[in-house]
């Protein structure tokens, strides 16, 4: 705790946070399947919530996401597409690339997420998080011309119906993350968006320290212990 | 049961893309072999999905979506069965040795120590080591940080017991005699961003020839 970078203290940082997810914390997870998600938005804002869009925009993705995996839902692949592909291209703009670079990148990173969509478990990640690593890789490839190592996929995962609590339990934990880091002071914020533009070397990055990932962490733990026990 | 594992600053690095090729192979591997760096390295990766979430877009080309399309040519998403698979190594490694542990085109350092340059980009570079039960692996320390991950075997040195999957992370200020255990070779992955530095004068002649 004795590491700083600028004015960034982690340990400050870490309490701040850890009071501000006590806030948000959204109490009694019910089992709802992940569309009626979708109905949230009105209790939220019955308690004068501000995260509700997002929240909503979260679960619509998982749905999409799902419909392109079992059922080749080209509508569904329409929305991920109007959602994500001009965030893909500005990620990329900022990473480095010229702005029809990172089109042509975005289709290509749009085109995997088809192809891959089988590969998505929403217990382990939201939509933004699976997208985010096929636009970094291509980063990669793309701006260093490096080869990406990748871990091994799970030979057992995901499974075809993910279980519908779990899924939902990790993307609102992945929405309590998204909303810490938005209400991080903009020159700690801005750090970590640099670290994950490619801005940051390796030195720089390994005193980022401070971030809250303990409960998503074991969140995704348990999911992948789920699915060993169930295949194996 | 692994209990040496990659650190937080590594786990930042692969999710943020800034470390060298050859320490990407490296965590790849590891966290093929372990789902505790799996879910660690997952929860990183939500902060990159957070990042991404958050940008005002770009606009697209109004005919993205429609090239995006003719790129898929009309294919399905893919429904590939997924089998288990056996062998020594995990998946991304199998990619840069072409093939599994038999397929290592090994070359001799001396005292039965064999080893295999990986092909990677500068910066950084990634060697397998075979070490014979029992050996030592010449005393040496370091300019910059090595990463050795066990692939099979064991070895120890002055500071701990390192099985399968186990990452042992040396910096400048670690000297040691890495020895295989007994009872069966130990092979392993190393990585380094700096040559090693042999105390000895013999492999202080040999190492440009070496390329260690």
């Amino acid at each position: 705790m004795t590491k700083s970078f600028g004015s960034f203290d982690p340990l400050a940082a870490s309490l701040r946070i850890r009071s501000m997810l006590q806030e948000l914390a959204i109490p009694g997870t019910l089992p709802l399947p992940i569309a009626a998600l979708m109905g949230r938005a009105e209790r939220h804002e019955d308690k004068g919530r501000h995260d509700v869009t997002a929240d909503d925009d979260n679960a619509k993705a998982v749905t999409w996401m799902l419909a392109v995996a079992r059922d080749a839902d080209q509508q569904a692949f329409a929305s991920l597409f109007a959602r994500f592909a001009p965030r893909v291209k500005a990620f990329l703009i900022k990473s480095g690339a010229t702005p029809s670079l990172a089109e042509d990148c975005a289709q290509d990173v749009m085109a995997t997420v088809w192809r891959k969509a089988g590969q998505f478990d929403p217990t382990r990640a939201s939509v933004a998080t699976w997208i985010f690593t096929i636009a970094r890789n291509r980063r990669i490839d793309i701006l260093r011309r490096d080869r990406r190592p990748e871990p091994q996929d799970l030979p057992w995962g995901p499974e075809p119906e993910p279980d519908q609590l779990d899924a939902m339990v990790l993307q609102q934990d992945t929405e309590r993350l998204s909303a810490a880091l938005a209400a991080l002071p903009d020159n700690q914020r801005a750090l970590i968006e640099r670290a994950y533009f490619g801005d940051l070397s390796h030195g720089e990055i390994a005193r980022l320290t401070g971030l809250p990932l303990g409960t998503i962490k074991s969140r995704i733990r348990l999911a992948l212990e789920k699915l060993r026990q169930t295949m194996t | 049961m692994i209990r040496h594992h990659l650190s937080d600053s590594l786990l930042t690095g692969y999710s943020t893309g800034s470390l060298p090729e050859a320490f990407s192979l490296l965590v790849a591997t590891h966290v093929s072999l372990c789902d505790e760096c799996r879910a660690r390295l997952e929860a990183q990766d939500a902060v990159g999905g957070a990042v991404l979430d958050s940008c005002d877009g770009a606009a697209m080309s109004d005919s993205s979506f429609a090239a995006t399309l003719a790129l898929l040519g009309g294919a399905s998403p893919e429904r590939e069965a997924r089998e288990p698979v056996e062998g020594v190594f995990p998946a991304p490694l199998r990619d840069y040795v072409g093939g599994d542990a038999d397929a290592v085109r090994w070359r001799p350092v001396g005292g039965g120590v064999r080893q295999a340059i990986l092909p990677t980009a500068k910066g950084a570079s990634a060697r397998l080591l075979y070490i014979p039960a029992g050996t030592a692996v010449p005393d040496h320390g370091h300019t910059g940080t090595e990463l050795t991950l066990v692939l099979s075997g064991a070895f120890e040195d002055a500071t701990d017991h390192f099985g399968p999957g186990d990452v042992e992370i040396a910096d400048e200020d670690l000297e040691h005699t890495p020895v295989a255990a007994l009872g069966e070779p130990c092979i392993c992955l190393a990585v380094t961003d700096a040559p090693l530095r042999f105390n000895g004068l013999i492999p202080r002649l040999l190492q440009p020839f070496l390329k260690i």
